[in-house]
This record gives C-alpha cells, sequence and structure tokens, in this order.
C-alpha cells in the first residue's frame, strides 16, 4: 500500500502543486538558469525553481548535502507527513517519527549521478583553479548513498537502508526492491524513490558529447522529436503493509502490486524490444495480472528517436491487439528526465492518474509518427478511470524495470 | 601566541562553525564549540587555504582546541618561512 508521496521537480515542491502542473499538461521545461550553458548546444532544461534549501536545513547541514541528498530528504519528509506521522516543527529535521518501529521500516533509494556536482566542483578547484584538494566533503558530499542515507538520519529510520544506481532504472529498482521487501515480511514499511541533481557545466557537458539531448524541448512519440530533455529533482513513496495501513487508519493512495525487471544483454545505448517485454509481462506475472487488465502505461518515452519508436514496438509485441486500446503517456514532457529520481516521478505520476482517474498527457507533441502509432494522450489529460498501469523504466546500459500498480478503492 | 594569528584563526572557526566570533576564545576546546569530526576537517581545509600551509594527518588528529591549532598553524607557517629563508 502507498500510503504517503513526496515530491519535488520542476513541476513544483509538493504533490499538489506536481499534479496539478501534471494534470494540466504544464511544462517545466525553461532555459537552465542555475549553471553556465554558453556554448552548449542545448539551453532548455528542467530544472527545480524556488527550491531554498536553508528553507528545509539548519545551514551547517545544508553543507554537508549535495543537492541530489536534499531533494531526497525534502520527499521522504512530504512522503512521512503524508503518511500521517508528525515530523518535529522546531528542529525542522532528526524527528523519529517511528519510535521503536524504526528498525522495521526500509530506505531505499536510487540515483543516476549521485553527488556528481559536487565532485565536478571539486575538480574544477583542483584542474582549473590549481588547488591542492578539494573540499573534504566531498566525498560524503557524492556518495551515491548519501540520499538513503541523509533520510535515515533525518527521520530516525533504523532498518535496511541502501541505493539502487541503475542510471535511468534506478527509481523504479528502488521501489520495486522496497515492494518486495514489505512484501515479503521482510519489513514493515519502506521509504524508497530516486533523486537526481545533474545540473553543474562537467554533467552538461557529458551529456551533449552523447547527443541525445533536444536543443529544443522533449517531445516524446512525436515525428519531429530530437532528444531527451534533463531534469532534476527527487520523489518518494511510502509504502507500507495493509496490515499495517489499516492499524495505523492510514489513507491509502495506491498500491504498488507488481516490480519486474529485465537486462538486454545488448547494446550499451540502444535499447532492445525484447528487454522492456521481458520486464513489463515480468512486472505483470509478478502481480497475477493479464496483459489486457492495463489500461494505462506512464511510458520511459525519452524522447529520444530510438527510445519512444522502440519502446512502442515493445508494447505492440507485448500486449497485441489490446495495444490499441491503451493509452501511454510520457510525463518527461513535462518533468524532463529526472535520471534516477525518473521512475518515482513517474510512479508518483501513475498513482495519482489511478486515483484521479485522470491520465496526464503527453505534452510538446505536435506531429503524429508512424513507429510511435499509440494512443499516447497528445497534449491534454484524459478523463479515464483506470484500475491497472505500469510505469515503464528502460536505463542505458539495459537494464529495464517495471512497477505494476493498481487503483485502490479501500478508503 | 601570536595574537594575530590567533584571531585570524578564530574567525576561520566562526566562518566553518558559523557561530558568533565572540563565542570562541584561545582557550575554546572544540567540544565547548560544539565541533565534531567533520568541522575539524573543514576547519582544517580553511586553515590551508588561508594560510597556503599543509597540514599533516597525524596532526590533524590530535588538534582538539583553539590553542593547539594556532600553535599548529604557527609552526607551519616558521616551517615555511624557514624553507623559504
Amino acid at each position: 500500500m502507498v500510503t504517503g508521496t513526496g515530491i519535488v521537480c520542476a513541476l513544483g515542491l509538493g504533490a499538489a502543486e506536481c499534479w496539478g502542473a501534471l494534470r494540466e499538461g504544464q511544462s517545466g521545461i525553461r532555459p537552465i538558469q542555475s549553471t553556465d550553458v554558453s556554448g552548449l548546444r542545448f539551453q532548455n532544461g528542467a530544472e527545480v525553481r524556488g527550491f531554498r534549501a536553508e528553507d528545509y536545513f539548519e545551514s551547517s547541514r545544508c553543507d554537508q548535502m549535495d543537492r541530489f541528498a536534499q531533494f531526497a530528504v525534502v520527499a521522504a519528509r512530504q512522503a512521512v507527513r503524508e503518511a500521517g506521522f508528525n515530523l518535529s516543527p522546531e528542529t525542522h529535521s532528526i524527528a523519529t517519527p517511528f519510535g521503536e518501529a524504526c528498525a522495521r521500516i526500509a530506505v531505499v533509494t536510487g540515483t543516476s549521478m549521485g553527488g556528481q556536482t559536487s565532485l565536478d566542483r571539486g575538480f574544477v578547484a583542483i584542474y582549473k583553479e590549481g588547488r591542492p584538494r578539494p573540499h573534504p566533503f566531498t566525498i560524503p558530499l557524492t556518495m551515491y548513498n548519501a540520499g538513503a542515507s541523509q533520510i535515515a538520519m533525518d527521520l530516525g529510520i533504523t532498518g535496511p537502508a541502501f541505493t539502487i544506481s541503475t542510471a535511468c532504472a534506478s527509481a523504479t529498482h528502488a521501489i520495486g526492491q522496497a515492494f518486495w521487501m514489505v512484501r515479503s515480511g521482510a519489513v514493515e514499511a519502506a521509504l524508497c524513490g530516486g533523486s537526481e541533481a545533474p545540473f553543474s557545466p562537467g554533467i552538461l557537458r557529458a551529456w551533449e558529447a552523447m547527443r541525445v539531448v533536444t536543443p529544443d524541448v522533449c517531445r516524446p512519440f512525436s515525428r519531429d522529436r530530437k532528444g531527451l530533455t534533463l531534469g532534476e529533482g527527487g520523489a518518494m513513496l511510502f509504502l507500507e503493509t495493509a496490515e499495517r495501513a489499516a492499524a495505523r487508519g492510514a489513507k491509502v493512495l495506491g498500491e504498488v502490486v507488481g516490480f519486474g525487471m529485465s537486462a538486454d544483454a545488448g547494446h550499451l545505448t540502444l535499447p532492445s524490444v525484447d528487454g522492456p517485454v521481458a520486464a513489463m509481462r515480468s512486472a505483470l506475472n509478478d502481480a497475477g495480472m493479464a496483459a489486457v487488465d492495463v489500461g494505462y502505461i506512464n511510458a520511459h518515452g525519452t524522447g529520444t528517436l530510438a527510445n519512444d519508436a522502440t519502446e512502442t514496438q515493445s508494447i505492440r509485441r507485448l500486449f497485441g491487439t489490446h495495444a490499441e486500446k491503451l493509452a501511454i503517456s510520457s510525463t518527461k514532457s513535462m518533468h524532463g528526465h529526472a535520471l534516477g529520481a525518473a521512475g518515482a516521478i513517474e510512479a508518483f505520476a501513475t498513482l495519482m492518474a489511478l486515483s484521479e482517474g485522470i491520465l496526464p498527457p503527453t505534452v510538446s507533441y505536435t506531429e503524429a509518427d508512424p513507429e510511435c502509432n499509440l494512443d499516447v494522450v497528445p497534449n491534454i489529460a484524459r478523463a479515464r478511470p483506470v484500475e491497472f498501469a505500469l510505469s515503464n523504466s528502460f536505463a542505458f546500459g539495459g537494464l529495464n524495470a517495471v512497477l505494476a500498480l493498481r487503483r485502490w478503492e479501500g478508503n | 601566541m601570536d595574537e594575530t594569528l590567533a584571531a585570524k584563526v578564530i574567525a576561520e572557526i566562526a566562518a566553518v562553525k558559523k557561530i558568533p566570533i565572540e563565542r570562541i576564545t584561545v582557550d575554546s576546546t572544540f567540544e565547548e564549540l560544539s565541533m565534531d569530526s567533520l568541522d575539524a576537517m573543514n576547519l582544517l581545509f580553511s586553515l590551508e587555504e588561508h594560510f597556503g600551509v599543509s597540514i599533516p594527518d597525524e596532526a590533524a588528529n590530535s588538534i582538539k582546541d583553539v590553542r593547539s591549532t594556532v600553535a599548529g598553524v604557527e609552526r607551519l607557517l616558521a616551517e615555511k618561512s624557514g624553507a623559504q629563508g
């Protein structure tokens, strides 16, 4: 059961704001402001606007957290609050709301690049400014597990805590592992999701060099698409068993019912048809669902030529004629590609779509592409009650992860 | 003790720990200033940058108060000027 969600992304600093934008088809993609983009082939990004770390953390603690870890903690706090736990308003941190249960709660976070913006800053100090060494916090700021560690420290969670890094599928793998841990009884509850903050000059140039970022805005499934738009943010879900949620009287927002994964074992960056099919099939099997049960898919939908056409083929291969009845959208068209956070932002979008009966659109869509000939909910959200949905994440390196989610009707 | 140097070290501590300078004297210990190991590491980095010295790891482990920090920096600066002389 999902009883809490937290989200910080280009669409806003909380669930209500972000869902409002998703429902209205508002894009958070704008000219990049936080770092120098002069000379870059792309100028647009999906940056988090109006986020001031000092609004959430004491000044000394701000210095000990890269932006990606700050997003993780802020999203985790929101999720815990929504799940009905009280956080200490005075300290604004180290709140320990879980009492004796803190050892039976897990934290599983995903990130693709961790705190590499801090590492980038350190390398500037060494290689450009000629300093003898980077700031001594560079290692703890950069480490990929900083999100999980900072969440555990912040909320006093002492159960299993770890980080998964599988590029653009990181958060989906993280939520899937957490889901399995809760379902198996290994833990009673879990905070899970992902966070990312990749806007630094070095990282942006590395992405530019890959030639997958559009100079325009990302237009998933549209014939004139030219690539992805990088995004940032963090999103967390609070998962718990049905028994625990019922005993607490917690409001259930939706359900994670299945998880599947696979490896393409093929090309380093080119997607395959078979790998995603295997991951989607595995998620359906894990949930005990049939393909015809699915009504909506939140696609990986990066807006690259290769991904969107291949993902379309994968969906057609697995769903056959039912593919014609499916609604599919890429919310990356609004919140950008937030890499290791993407899967969690999209799981949030999918949960809200199920609970509200409104499917968020694929915006910036201009022209149908025969290679992406599915119903991609172009530009305008659609009111349609759906019971089951999938959320797809397919990473560079050919690692695929898919969540199966279900609308909750029990409250 | 070099009072000017002590004042500079205290100013660095205040900046690193983000506390008022008035709270710090040469007799303050890191414990009294609630400086943990990360704060101490941060301070040594600032001192190295500010004074252009390199503080060895053994010294870093033994510095626990303002007075020994000032003395350590004083010694390193003397070695530096001696080496240059």
